[in-house]
């Protein structure tokens, strides 16, 4: 399972079709991805597990997110004004 | 590019605007056949003679110009829908590029690997070398390699934008706070020019967009080169 993760991230080219977002807004899309990284990696951390996994949801929404968006959020979430549930 | 006195659409540079090309002459010969003939009905109408006062009603002509025109739509209408849903097939794309509408000039981010950003303003007609196109050329171009699928994720800063370029058959609005996606595959080397289609302001006219598609090995080496120029 980690190696078909590892593999996936290893051969990633950029982020695949995601059918739950098949139309032309992919607002949701770069913002689920986001939150799923930061879901993830506070989820297995807490259980002291590798984060590796989670790097997937980090070069999906690195390709698609606007720079702007990812650093505007990213300061949310240092001064803890990030308006979405992680 | 557009050239003066252009009547038709630009060369096209994608597979999906050959189809829309190939359409449009379709459905343009359609509409010039029936404009000759309501034409010439027309003339021959009114330029004789002769007056008709006992016809009142023929059931073939009625038949005949409601079930022609009917074949006709049809005849538009699955050419028109076949290429809607091509337009709508899932790709899988090779390289997502953002364009990132600001007030008057666009910006690129390539993020797929490493961070490539820069911004694409207009170069004024007093700097513009000889042979470059006025109001077209902008100061870095938006690169893609050609034959590859390239998904382009659309919106904007601060007001509405529109990023288009005909050549490809492209168009999308950019939407500040909303992210459009279109796609389009460059069929072959050039250097394709568009302009933003939505109102935006004072200098809306002077911030065109420059898709430049070059084999992948030259699209590695410019994207190698604008990391190490960033």
């Amino acid at each position: 399972m980690a190696e078909a993760i590892d593999s996936k991230i290893k051969n990633y080219k950029t982020a695949p079709f995601d059918s739950r977002f098949p139309n032309t807004n992919q607002t949701r899309n770069c913002f689920q991805n986001y939150l799923d990284y930061h879901r993830c990696n506070k989820a297995l951390s807490s259980k002291d597990m590798d984060t590796t996994p989670c790097d997937w949801y980090q070069r999906v929404y690195k390709s698609i997110c606007p720079s702007g968006w990812v650093n505007g959020w990213d300061e949310g979430i240092d001064n803890g004004s990030f308006a979405g549930r992680v | 590019m557009a050239h003066p006195s252009q009547l038709g659409f630009q060369d096209a540079a994608s597979p999906v605007m050959e189809e829309l090309l190939h359409f449009h002459d379709h459905a343009l010969m359609i509409v010039f056949l029936i404009s000759t003939l309501v034409l010439y009905i027309i003339v021959a109408m009114v330029s004789t003679k002769l007056t008709n006062m006992y016809i009142l009603d023929s059931q073939e002509i009625e038949i005949i110009w409601t079930v022609l025109p009917a074949i006709i739509l049809i005849l538009i209408a699955l050419p028109s829908l076949r290429i809607l849903y091509l337009m709508d097939e899932i790709n899988n794309p090779h390289l997502s590029v953002k364009a990132i509408g600001h007030q008057w000039y666009w910006s690129y981010e390539y993020t797929d690997y490493q961070e490539i950003a820069f911004d694409s303003y207009m170069i004024p007609t007093q700097d513009l070398a000889p042979g470059q196109f006025r109001l077209l050329e902008v100061d870095h171009r938006m690169v893609v390699p050609t034959e590859a699928p390239v998904r382009v994720l659309v919106t904007a800063e601060d007001v509405l934008h529109s990023w288009a370029v005909p050549a490809l058959g492209v168009k999308m609005d950019a939407v500040p706070g909303r992210l459009n996606q279109t796609a389009f595959i460059a069929s072959r080397p050039g250097v394709f020019y568009g302009q933003c289609s939505e109102i935006c302001g004072a200098n809306h006219s002077f911030m065109p967009i420059v898709v430049e598609a070059v084999p992948l090995m030259y699209f590695q080496d410019w994207s190698t080169l604008m990391l190490e120029d960033a």
